[in-house]
């Protein structure tokens, strides 16, 4: 089946898009949305040229959308990247790396319905821990790039998804209910590496900002 | 042993419409086995002792085509529970009728009556494209003019058309303690 994913340039979304290669699916394109809003419902892509260079190292083109993130009109949007991608590179599911929102899921659903294609949640309810036990196991390279929630801080930033980061989120999760997987928007991460790209990305300048317990780290990789 | 009857003829929807359940029945210690509709054998219906039929996606009607593979539902008389896709099956194996309906997304229900652990207003998740209803099973609550949880007049056989793996996971772990 020709599936388009919809990538932020996380750990979520590059697992399913090796779930997707993984079960015999062709990844046709991948769909980056780039919401001016930070508070979006949908979509947390941090920056287009990271994104991109994720999608060179995959070896498939990128269909990049932005949108000013306004609730209904950023749906408007999605619909239409999903659009493209099913006129340019004749695709027939989306995939999506949802895990517990039923407000993302639900959306992408509908879409998928109207314009006739099947939708994928590989990741869907699926036990957070046992997603990062697979993103390791699995020899994924996935880096903090921003933290937002207590009491996390900057020491945070730059982490590699390990045994060690699982250790001490468990932790976090058992004293301060900070989801494990960060889909509550707790940390975001950005995939350096992952058995689906061709050569390992790596950070070439980083600028750390924030204060408290809200801290971003903008990379630039090569 | 609980039976897990997997409806999705993709394999890539394995991973949402049927791991979740058991992901449930693990965290909860039931011993479960989970085969594809097309390759349950009599001799693995007979050892189980419970069948849960799972859902599938909306895009996918395969099962429809398929309901011969389901005859064995008529003999049985242990307990079902059908989701979604699970629960047309059934219903239109006692004579039911399908309607088109679409619902997606979380939407609040009232149950008349517990139904497995649910009562009064629940919030369910919802994902589907259409609704049996059939006369030999009795609602518990609705939805659009949707039977949304039903169970069979005489036999052990319960339908819900939202899907419990996604909220309401207590459905399923009642459903699995049932004598």
């Amino acid at each position: 089946m020709k599936c388009a994913v919809l990538f932020s340039g996380g750990k979520d979304s590059a697992y399913a898009a090796y779930l997707t290669k993984k079960y015999g699916h062709d990844i046709s394109c991948l769909i980056a949305i780039f919401s001016k809003n930070p508070e979006s419902f949908m979509f947390h892509t941090p920056s287009i040229s990271k994104v991109e260079k994720q999608a060179k190292a995959m070896g498939v083109p990128i269909i990049i959308q932005k949108t000013k993130g306004v609730k209904e009109k950023e749906l408007k949007d999605l619909e239409c990247a999903i659009k493209k991608s099913k006129d340019q590179y004749g695709i027939e599911a989306v995939i999506t790396g949802t895990v517990e929102s039923a407000y993302q899921a639900s959306r992408v659903q509908k879409i998928c319905d109207k314009l006739n294609l099947d939708c994928f949640n590989p990741l869907w309810q699926k036990d957070q821990f046992e997603l990062l036990k697979d993103i390791i196991n699995n020899k994924f390279e996935v880096v903090i790039t921003g933290v937002f929630a207590y009491p996390m801080d900057e020491s945070w930033l730059g982490r590699i998804i390990d045994e060690d980061f699982l250790k001490d989120i468990k932790e976090l999760h058992k004293m301060y209910k900070i989801n494990p997987a960060g889909e509550g928007g707790e940390f975001e991460t950005y995939v350096l590496s992952c058995p689906l790209f061709s050569k390992k990305l790596r950070i070439k300048k980083k600028i750390v900002t924030g204060k408290r317990n809200s801290w971003t780290m903008e990379i630039d990789v090569t | 042993m609980i039976m897990i009857v997997n409806i999705c003829s993709n394999n890539l929807h394995y991973f949402e419409f049927v791991k979740p359940i058991e992901d449930v029945l693990i965290k909860n210690n039931f011993e479960f086995k989970t085969r594809f509709y097309k390759k349950l054998k009599p001799e693995l219906i007979t050892k189980a002792d419970k069948l849960i039929i799972s859902g599938t996606s909306i895009k996918d009607n395969n099962f429809l085509e398929n309901l011969k593979f389901f005859n064995w539902i008529k003999d049985f008389e242990k307990p079902i529970l059908g989701i979604c896709g699970g629960m047309h099956i059934i219903g239109l194996t006692y004579n039911g009728r399908i309607k088109k309906q679409q619902e997606i997304g979380l939407t609040k229900i009232y149950f008349r009556d517990e139904f497995l652990g649910l009562k009064e207003n629940v919030e369910v998740y919802e994902l589907h494209n259409y609704c049996v209803k059939s006369n030999e099973f009795e609602n518990f609550a609705e939805s659009m003019n949707c039977p949304q949880a039903t169970k069979h007049k005489n036999k052990p056989f319960f339908g819900v058309l939202f899907h419990p793996e996604v909220r309401n996971k207590n459905l399923i772990v009642a459903f699995g303690k049932l004598k």
